[in-house]
C-alpha cells in the first residue's frame, strides 16, 4: 500500500529553524519586544537538544575582569591566522557579559568568591555547573507569549524565490506529516556538522563522538542548496578530546594544569606551537613519528582533585566518570589518553559556515543565520552562539520594519512527494548505514581523515568528489521504514551535500596555514596570498568558489546590499 | 555507548523519548526501548527524566567498557550517580546541581 503524508501548513512572521544554544536565545530577545509570531522548529525537543544536552564545562567566552571586547578579538584572530571577520568577533565580544548575566538571572550557577565575583579559569574562562544549562534555555524561550515550538519536527528544505526566503518545509520524525511553514524571515540555527568522516570509534559506540552526531549539517545543506554563500568551511575543526570517550580535556588542561606529554614521558606541550590547530597537530605528529600513545599528565593530581574531576564530567561528559570508575583507576594514578577526534565542521569553534553580515543576514534575502551555523567568527562558544542568536533577532526585527509581504506558493509538493519517494521505494541492497559508513570512509581516505593523520592532496581529493556524487544516486534507492528511517536518510544526504562543498573549500585553499585543520600536501606552507576568505555558492549544480578580501582593522561592519531581492554588494572580491 | 532499558521498571511515561535529543527511543507496548543502540551519543538526558530509574547506562567494549552501569537519582538539590560493576561493588558520587564545578 502505498505510504502518504499529510500536509500541515503553518503561518509565522519569524521561523526559527533548530532551538539549541542561538535558536533559543533568538526566541528569548524577540519575547522582550514582543511583537512578531515566532515558531522555532526543532528535530528534537529544546528541553536537551543539540550540543548543550548533557551540560558544558565552562564558560569558555567572557570578558573577564582587566579584560576589554578587542583583546577577544585578538586572540581568536590570532588562534585562526588572521583568517576571522573582525567585524563579527567584537560585536560578539562586546555582548558576551551580557547574555551570560542573564543566563544567571535564569538559574545557571557560576562560581564567585568571596566578594561576589566571577572565578576565573584562565583569560576568558569563568566557572559554572553547566549541566542544566540547556533546560534553563529551553524556559527562557518558552516563557515568551509570542513564541511557539513545535518539537520533533526535522526541517530539510527552505522555499526561495528571486533569492527571497519565504518559508521552510519539514516532517515530523514520529508520524506521516509534513510542515509547510510559510514565515517572512527565517532564522538557521542548527548548529554544526558531525559524522562527515569516519569517526573515532566505528564500532559499536561510533556515536561516542564529542561533537552531536544529530547536528548533521542540515542548516549548511539547505543554505547551499538555496544558492547562499558558505564560507570558509575548509578550516575543519578537529578537537583534542579524552581517548575512546572523546570527552573534553580543557577541564584536565586547564583545570589542573595537566601537560601534554608523549609516550616516551617527554612534555610536547609547546614543541609545535600553541593554537588551537596545534595542539592537535602536536599529538598527531607524536604519533605518526611513533612517540605515543599521548596523554595529559595528571599523575600528580591529588585525591581531592580527583574527586573534583570525577564530579564536573558528571556535569558534562558523564562517561568519563563512567570509565574512569569502571577501569578502577582515576586520574590521580593513570595519565589520560589523548587523541584528535575526527574532522567537524563547526562554525563556533573555526570560522566555518554561512557568509554572513554583521547582523547575521546571509546572501539570501530575509534568511539569517547564528551559532555553530554561522561562519566568520571562531571561538564563540556558547556564550557566543547567544550572541548571535540576540544579534540575528535583532537584524531581523529591523527587517520587519522595512514591511514585509507573506508569499506562498506551491514549491512545497516537490519536497513533499520527495519524502513520499522514500517512504515507498522498493527495499534494494544498499541499506542506510551502508550509505554512511561508505561516505564517511571516502572522506577519511581521501579528504584528510584521523587515518590519514588529517592529510590530503589534490587528487585525493578529486577522487573523494568523483566518489561522494556518486552515492547521491544511491541515496535516490534508499527506503526509509517509517520518518525516522526518513530522518536517517535526510541526515546523510545532508552530510553529504556538505561534504561536496567541503572538497571545493580544500581544494581551493592553495596553501598549509592550519595544519591538522587544512593540511594540504601539495602546498605545505602558509601563503600570503591566501589572506582571503575562501567562499563559494551553488550555481547550476555546481560549487563556484569565490575569493573575498579581509575584512580587517578598522572593523567598518560589513552589510550586505541588495536591490530589490537581488544581493548586490556582499563584500569585495580578489 | 548505550543505554539499557530495564523492562521491568519502565512505566511507560515517555519522558525519555520527548527527550533524546537523537529521538532514538520509542514507546512500544508501552515500554520504553531504544531504535538502535549504537546511535546513542551517550548524553543521559533520558537517564536524568526517568523517575524510575529505568535507565542505565554502559560504555561498549570497544571504548573500554566491561559491563558495568551508571545510573542516577535525584533527590531535591542532589543529584547521586552510581556506578555499579560486574562483580557487585558499587561506587556513588553525590553532586550538588546548585553548586559550581571547581575546574
Ligand atoms: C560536547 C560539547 C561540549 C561543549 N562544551 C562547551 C563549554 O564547556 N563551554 C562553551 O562555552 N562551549 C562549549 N561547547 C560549544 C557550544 O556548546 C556550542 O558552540 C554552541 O552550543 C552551539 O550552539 P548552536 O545553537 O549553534 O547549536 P546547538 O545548540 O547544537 O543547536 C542546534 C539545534 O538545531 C537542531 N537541529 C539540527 N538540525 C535540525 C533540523 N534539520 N531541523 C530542526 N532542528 C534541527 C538541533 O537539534 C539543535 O537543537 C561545547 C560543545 C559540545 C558539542
Ligand atoms: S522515562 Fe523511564 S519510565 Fe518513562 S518511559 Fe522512559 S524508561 Fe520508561
Ligand atoms: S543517552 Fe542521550 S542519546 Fe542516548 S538514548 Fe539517552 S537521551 Fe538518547
Amino acid at each position: 500500500m502505498e505510504k502518504l503524508i499529510q500536509v500541515e501548513k503553518i503561518n509565522t512572521d519569524i521561523l526559527i529553524i533548530g532551538g539549541g544554544t542561538a535558536g533559543c536565545y533568538a526566541a528569548y530577545t524577540f519575547g522582550q519586544n514582543g511583537k512578531h509570531k515566532v515558531l522555532i522548529a526543532e528535530k528534537a525537543n529544546i528541553k536537551r537538544s543539540g550540543c548543550l544536552a548533557a551540560g558544558v564545562n565552562a564558560i569558555n567566552a567572557y570578558i573577564t575582569e582587566g579584560r576589554v571586547p578587542q583583546d577577544y578579538v585578538d586572540y581568536c584572530k590570532k588562534d585562526a591566522k588572521g583568517i576571522v571577520r573582525e567585524d563579527l568577533l567584537l560585536s560578539i565580544s562586546e555582548n558576551l557579559n551580557e547574555v551570560t548575566h542573564k543566563l544567571e538571572e535564569n538559574g545557571l550557577v557560576i562560581l564567585k568568591d568571596e566578594n561576589g565575583k566571577y572565578v576565573t579559569r584562565g583569560n576568558r574562562n569563568i566557572k559554572i555547573n553547566g549541566e542544566n544549562i540547556k533546560p534553563i534555555l529551553a524556559r527562557m524561550a518558552e516563557a515568551q507569549e509570542n513564541v511557539t515550538v513545535i518539537n520533533h519536527v526535522n526541517i530539510t528544505d527552505l522555499m526561495v524565490k528571486d533569492n527571497k526566503v519565504f518559508g521552510a518545509v519539514g516532517f515530523d520524525v514520529n508520524s506521516q506529516k509534513a510542515y509547510v511553514i510559510i514565515a517572512k524571515a527565517v532564522l538557521i540555527a542548527t548548529g554544526g556538522a558531525a559524522g562527515l568522516y569516519r569517526p573515532n570509534n566505528p564500532g559499536f559506540s561510533r556515536h561516542k563522538m564529542w561533537y552531536p552526531p544529530f547536528n548533521t549539517g542540515a542548516g549548511y545543506a539547505m543554505g547551499i542548496n538555496a544558492g547562499a554563500e558558505m564560507t570558509t568551511l575548509e578550516m575543519r575543526f578537529i578537537a583534542l578530546r579524552c581517548k575512546d570517550t572523546i570527552a573534553p580535556t580543557g577541564t584536565i588542561a586547564q583545570g589542573v594544569r595537566a601537560k601534554q606529554m608523549n609516550g616516551k614521558g617527554e612534555i610536547y606541550e609547546t614543541k609545535y606551537g600553541v593554537a588551537t590547530c596545534e595542539r592537535v597537530y602536536g599529538t598527531t605528529e607524536e604519533n605518526r613519528l611513533g612517540n605515543g600513545p599521548c596523554y595529559l599528565k595528571t599523575d600528580e593530581i591529588s585525591k581531592e582533585q580527583e574527586d573534583e574531576l570525577y564530579k564536573a564530567y558528571l556535569n558534562m561528559a558523564p562517561s568519563q566518570t563512567l570509565k574512569w570508575l569502571e577501569g578502577g583507576q582515576g586520574p590521580a594514578e593513570q595519565n589520560v589518553e589523548i587523541e584528535g577526534t575526527e574532522p567537524y565542521i563547526v562554525g563556533g569553534h573555526t570560522a566555518s559556515g554561512f557568509w554572513v553580515d554583521n547582523k547575521r543576514a546571509t546572501t539570501v534575502k530575509g534568511l539569517y543565520a547564528a551559532g555553530d551555523v554561522a561562519g566568520g567568527a571562531p571561538q564563540k562558544y556558547v556564550t557566543g552562539a547567544l550572541v548571535e542568536g540576540k544579534l540575528a533577532a535583532l537584524g531581523i526585527e529591523e527587517f520587519l520594519a522595512e514591511g514585509q509581504e507573506a508569499y506562498s506558493d506551491d514549491s512545497w509538493e516537490t519536497i513533499v512527494s520527495q519524502y513520499e519517494k522514500f517512504l515507498n521505494n522498493e527495499e534494494e541492497n544498499i541499506t542506510i548505514e551502508q550509505l554512511e559508513e561508505s561516505m564517511q570512509k571516502i572522506m577519511d581516505e581521501y579528504a584528510g581523515g584521523i587515518t590519514k593523520a588529517y592529510q590530503f592532496n589534490e587528487t585525493g581529493l578529486n577522487l573523494a568528489k568523483e566518489k561522494i556524487t556518486g552515492l547521491f544516486e544511491v541515496l535516490e534507492t534508499l527506503r526509509a521504514h517509517d520518518t525516522d528511517g526518513l530522518l536517517q536518510i535526510y541526515e546523510i544526504k545532508e552530510r553529504l551535500t556538505v561534504c561536496l562543498s567541503l572538497i571545493e573549500h580544500l581544494k581551493a585553499r592553495k596553501e598549509t596555514r592550519w595544519h591538522s585543520f587544512a593540511e594540504n600536501k601539495n602546498y605545505p606552507d602558509e601563503d600570503k596570498n591566501f589572506e582571503i576568505y575562501v567562499n563559494s555558492i551553488k550555481e547550476d549544480n555546481q560549487i563556484k568558489i569565490i575569493k573575498r578580501p579581509l575584512v580587517v582593522d578598522d572593523y567598518k561592519p560589513l552589510i550586505f546590499a541588495f536591490e530589490g531581492n537581488k544581493l548586490v554588494d556582499a563584500g569585495g572580491e580578489v | 555507548m548505550s543505554i539499557r532499558i530495564k523492562i521491568t521498571s519502565c512505566v511507560g511515561c515517555k519522558r525519555c523519548a520527548e527527550v533524546c535529543p537523537g529521538n532514538l527511543i520509542k514507546i512500544v507496548n508501552n515500554r520504553a526501548v531504544i531504535r538502535r543502540e549504537k546511535d546513542c551519543w551517550g548524553c543521559t538526558s533520558c537517564l536524568k527524566e526517568c523517575k524510575t530509574g529505568a535507565i542505565e547506562f554502559f560504555l561498549g567494549a570497544d571504548i573500554g567498557g566491561k559491563g558495568s552501569v551508571l545510573s542516577v537519582e535525584d533527590k531535591g538539590d542532589l543529584r547521586t550517580w552510581t556506578v555499579k560493576r560486574l562483580d557487585g561493588s558499587s561506587e556513588t558520587i553525590t553532586v550538588n546541581t546548585k553548586e559550581s564545578n571547581k575546574y
